[in-house]
């Protein structure tokens, strides 16, 4: 079966004021679409891949799992296509969004002293990605939250990649230009801190009892 | 306490923002000069402020890790300084000639071919980073080569000639997604003259 784009769960507009519509629309129906294109088209030509899903494929770049000449445009677009998957879920209308509460709370306190200290360290991870990327928060193999940014679509699923630490990612942002050039142009941290006020922590709440339960949130 | 580098200053450009429309917005230009290039300079400076501390007083350490801060904004700004005098208004406009003509088009068959290569390569250039024209002084050639976020071209031991910046702040205002589009436009307003001055200057 072959990957395809996944709707939003909300309209374009609906991060606004903190994503812009034409922003979203964009890097829905442009960036990410050609990801999911790239992906097929590579599946095509290796179809023993298409058995693999999205997480086992994105668990096995760096692995010889995946045939040479395949490798890289998997890396690309198998990365980019569960990124950004995962990217619309944990957002949300700014009026949804409440801040992290119960497991997921005790969580981030417990590896960060608290919720604002784990931001700082956040903000600091993707403000200093240099060039494109993305920033992760994500539980360890021991269970512990942590926070790394990983370059270009690279993320944490891809364990196998020197310089990647794994984790199961549980709330991520897209620090690529695209993400936020058309309202933010180079202001980055101006962007991140609005990014905030869309999170939708419910569903980071769901992503980390998946983690715990081991299974990967897709 | 003497610091053995001179403060890093950003260079004016050698026209105005809106000189190289309609092919690159003079919004683009101003944004990409007076914040991106700005931080790279304003960056590197800080770096080697604090590079000259921890060597005078002997902090390795520290040393190692100014290392991505020196390679990220030292590499941002050699290539935006080349940058700039590598474009010019279209209405300045000349095609290569003399010997770049001849060594394109040996190498290339023509200026077209050159530019459909070069622009297949920079435009799958993944994530940020620049598509480059060097010179290899060992073969006498010419080389496309493209680079990743702010990596120079010299550590490759090629003579940086001409570069495209795909960062997507070197484009997406205008151009969105699109970055083909753009690699289409921008070699109207490629200063050749700059670029051949930056050859024969290679082959002193």
């Amino acid at each position: 079966m072959a990957h395809e784009l996944p709707a939003l769960p909300y309209d374009y507009a609906a991060l606004e004021p903190h994503v812009d519509a034409t922003t979203m629309t964009i890097h829905h129906t442009k960036h990410h679409q050609t990801y999911v294109n790239n992906l097929n088209g590579v599946l095509d030509k290796f179809p023993e891949l298409k058995d693999l899903g999205i997480v086992d494929l994105n668990k096995a770049v760096g692995t010889d799992k995946l045939p040479k000449d395949a490798a890289t445009i998997i890396r690309n677009n198998g990365g980019g296509h569960y990124n950004h998957s995962f990217f619309w879920k944990i957002m949300t209308n700014p009026s949804n969004t409440n801040g992290p509460s119960g497991e997921v709370k005790a969580a981030i306190e417990s590896a960060f002293g608290s919720v604002d200290e784990m931001q700082t360290k956040f903000n600091a991870a993707a403000a200093s990605r240099f060039g494109s990327g993305w920033a992760w928060l994500g539980v360890k193999a021991d269970g512990t939250l942590a926070i790394e940014s990983t370059p270009n679509q690279d993320n944490p699923l891809m364990a196998e990649l020197s310089g990647t630490a794994a984790m199961t990612p549980i709330l991520g942002l897209d620090v690529w230009e695209h993400a936020y050039y058309l309202k933010y142009q180079n202001r980055r941290p101006e962007y991140i801190a609005a990014w905030w006020k869309v999170v939708n922590w419910e569903q980071v709440a769901d992503n980390y009892a998946a983690a715990k339960a081991g299974t990967v949130p897709v | 306490m003497t610091r053995s580098i001179s403060t890093v200053k950003l260079p004016d450009l050698p026209y105005d923002y809106g000189a190289l429309e309609p092919y690159i917005s003079g919004h683009i230009m101003e944004l990409h000069h007076k914040k991106h290039h700005a931080a790279y300079v304003a960056n590197l400076n800080k770096a080697l402020e604090q590079q000259a501390e921890a060597e005078a007083k002997g902090d390795v350490s520290k040393l190692i890790t100014l290392q991505s801060a020196i390679k990220f904004n030292g590499g941002g700004h050699i290539n935006h300084d080349i940058f700039w005098t590598n474009l010019i208004p279209h209405k300045d406009y000349q095609p290569p000639s003399g010997e770049l003509k001849t060594l394109i088009e040996s190498q290339w068959k023509s200026l077209d071919d050159f530019v459909t290569t070069f622009n297949a390569q920079t435009a799958a250039v993944q994530g940020s980073g620049w598509g480059w024209l060097g010179y290899n002084k060992t073969t006498g050639r010419l080389e496309i080569a493209t680079m990743a976020n702010q990596d120079p071209l010299s550590v490759t031991g090629l003579v940086p000639l001409l570069g495209v910046d795909v960062w997507e702040h070197a484009y997406y205002l205008q151009y969105k997604n699109v970055r083909p589009d753009y690699l289409k436009a921008i070699w109207s307003v490629v200063n050749w003259k700059n670029v051949a001055d930056r050859l024969a200057a290679a082959k002193k």
